[in-house]
């Protein structure tokens, strides 16, 4: 670093530093963007607020996958039950719901989400208490949340009423382009991060996934944060998992099965770092709608389904071999 | 008498866990096999403790044995392979799939086919430092899209009777035949970590990787030679397993992705690397196995046994960090 640019950088303003400290998640949504127009150019009927609409829908599981997810790579962990935990409220909710009032409904998946977030923070409080590694611990419990969901369901079956459904499925706010699915997104997201996020709570997931040792000499409780960590990983969870009873009407306990990885890889794309302490949810979100619209993208094309998938895979693999060079380079460079 | 000396020779199950693990485990092994005995005459199945449940206690550890194999020397570098699962799979498929070319054909297309797996995994983890967990898991994903692929195609599909015998034969009435190919491979694994230059630069890699690089040892290597090895064990895993199914399907190696890590934690093998071996990871397949008899035979569903499995399989993780924390 030379003693003009040192100078200059204040100089230019906040863009320059805003571009600078957001670079990765600016490109996410502009290659969010050069999909989308791209799938434009491709789709032959015409293209209009019902395709904006089913993208929103299948891609909705994934951006709650991908923020529980991220929140908990962010405190310096990983979560490999996320998976199990939407199945698990995917089943609960289409097995209660199916007879249920809309209002019922409703208050049904608020209980769901706070249950969740409690069982969330079981797993985070047997990780702080056994010192077991996190990778076990959350292993474990994909497989005994994911033989819960079995338990309450052994197949697919359940449903939600119909209005629940229409709530993620056809409503829309405003203007028809605007589905009522983003604005849940983004409120939950605002309600349930944005107001933690800059919080003493919030940071000190920041804190102790950036350094876990001079966090706690730093005075945070490292302990209650982890916990805090995996707590909104369950609650954002459960969100996926209703999402998913919302946009199909069905419980199926084999639903999360994709998520715990799609959501490691959207964390990853949407500029998490996996060494913890980097990056924030707005970068994951658009980054599962990346994952959705390529696949979607392959399937307009005739590719075979599980071809998809194992595109989709290699993708995923390619995404984080190129970030992990990137970050070794900038690495080197400073 | 103080009570200072008393203290001290007193013989904490803690203490015991620190010095020999090995023994400790020898212990619960035992006891678990006892219990199953217990159950099984209380439930009127007769006597467990019998020749014939230790030898087909074997003959079913085999199959986790290799796979557990492959996951210790990759969780003793550090990392851990999710993709175990499905590259057996992918080797129960090979077999079955070109069973009808002889036997010797179809094991070695199945061993090449793990290899190939072990050494993608292996690439993206040495050469490109993806995180490993990541790494096997969209390695896992990807093969299990092909698989499914592949699985959709007509094709004949018949596993060799030589590797059904391998899979699930007997010799001498106690003998299972895929004890002659853990055996080697154990003391292979067990010799090679301790006396061999890259059993050395395994731990020394584990343990703390920049030391390694700076002390000469070509860490990529070695992380490459892991995977690629895990990648090998986890297909002759799957051959064996399609031997004693006799038929292959997609879902055949899954339920052993949780058992691989769990044998190696149990085993004590640290999933931070460079403390462990394949010794204590035996004992942990074993224990496994014969915890898997006793869900069986007190008649669990699917639902609970998986949910009853996580919860041992984080017990016993609890105690053992408990026990070797204590030192």
């Amino acid at each position: 670093m030379t003693v003009t640019t040192a100078v200059a950088v204040p100089q230019r303003g906040g863009l320059a530093r805003f571009v600078r400290r957001h670079g990765w998640t600016i490109g996410i949504y502009v290659l969010l963007l050069v999909l989308t127009l791209f799938w434009r150019s491709q789709t032959t009927v015409k293209w209009g607020p019902f395709d904006v609409q089913s993208l929103v829908i299948d891609a909705l599981p994934l951006c709650f996958a991908a923020c529980a997810q991220s929140i908990v790579i962010i405190s310096g962990g990983i979560d490999l039950s996320v998976g199990s935990m939407m199945s698990l409220a995917n089943v609960v909710s289409a097995k209660y719901m199916l007879h249920m009032s809309f209002d019922e409904a409703i208050l049904f998946s608020l209980a769901v989400v706070a249950g969740a977030a409690v069982v969330g923070a079981i797993t985070g409080l047997t990780i702080v208490v056994t010192r077991v590694a996190d990778i076990i611990v959350t292993l474990a419990m994909l497989f005994v949340l994911g033989g819960l969901a079995l338990a309450v369901l052994q197949v697919p079956g359940g449903g939600a009423p119909v209005r629940f459904q229409s709530l993620v499925s056809v409503d829309t706010v405003l203007t028809q382009w605007f589905p009522a699915a983003l604005l849940i997104l983004f409120g939950s997201f605002a309600l349930l991060w944005l107001t933690v996020r800059r919080t003493r709570p919030g940071l000190a997931l920041y804190a102790i996934g950036s350094n876990r040792g001079a966090a706690y000499l730093a005075g945070v409780n490292v302990k209650r944060s982890r916990i805090l960590a995996y707590a909104y990983s369950g609650a954002f969870a459960a969100l996926g998992g209703l999402a998913f009873t919302a946009a199909s009407g069905l419980g199926d306990p084999n639903a999360g099965g994709i998520y715990t990885l799609n959501s490691v890889a959207a964390a990853v794309l949407g500029g998490v770092s996996l060494l913890g302490g980097v990056g924030g949810l707005i970068g994951p979100i658009a980054a599962a709608f990346v994952l959705t619209l390529v696949k979607t993208l392959m399937i307009l094309r005739g590719v075979d389904q599980n071809y998809a998938q194992v595109i989709q895979g290699a993708l995923i693999v390619l995404v984080v071999m190129i970030g992990g060079l990137a970050i070794r380079q900038k690495g080197k460079g400073s | 008498m103080s009570a200072a000396p008393q203290v001290r020779e007193r013989p904490s199950l803690r203490r015991l866990a620190g010095d020999s693990p090995a023994a400790v485990l020898t212990l619960v092994f035992v006891a678990i096999f006892i219990g199953t005995d217990i159950v099984n005459r209380a439930q009127g199945g007769g006597a467990f403790l019998t020749l014939k449940q230790i030898s087909t206690t074997f003959l079913f550890a085999a199959v986790l044995g290799l796979m557990a194999a492959g996951q210790t020397l990759v969780m003793l570098t550090g990392g851990v392979d999710l993709s175990v699962a499905t590259t057996a799979t992918a080797g129960a498929f090979a077999v079955s799939r070109f069973g009808t070319e002889g036997s010797p054909k179809a094991i070695l297309i199945a061993l090449v086919i793990g290899l190939v797996i072990g050494l993608v995994n292996g690439i993206g983890v040495a050469l490109f430092r993806v995180n490993a967990l990541i790494m096997t898991l969209g390695i896992s994903t990807i093969t299990l899209g092909l698989l499914t692929v592949q699985a959709q195609k007509q094709f004949t599909s018949l596993v060799p009777n030589f590797v059904v015998t391998l899979g699930s034969g007997r010799v001498l009435t106690y003998i299972p035949y895929d004890l002659f190919v853990w055996v080697p491979i154990a003391a292979l694994i067990i010799l090679g970590l301790r006396y061999s230059g890259i059993g050395r630069m395994i731990y020394a890699v584990g343990d703390n990787p920049v030391a390694a690089r700076l002390a000469g040892v070509r860490t990529w290597q070695v992380l490459l030679f892991v995977y690629a090895i895990c990648g090998l064990l986890s297909a002759a895993a799957g051959i064996l397993l399609v031997g004693f199914n006799n038929a292959a399907d997609l879902g055949i190696a899954a339920p052993f992705l949780l058992p691989s890590v769990a044998a190696v934690v149990i085993g004590g093998t640290s999933i931070f690397g460079g403390l462990g071996g394949y010794a204590g990871t035996i004992l942990g397949a074993l224990i496994l196995t014969v915890l898997d008899s006793l869900l069986t035979i007190l008649n669990a569903s699917q639902a609970v046994r998986q949910i009853i499995y996580g919860l041992i399989v984080l017990a016993l993780a609890a105690i053992y960090a408990r026990a070797t924390a204590a030192e």
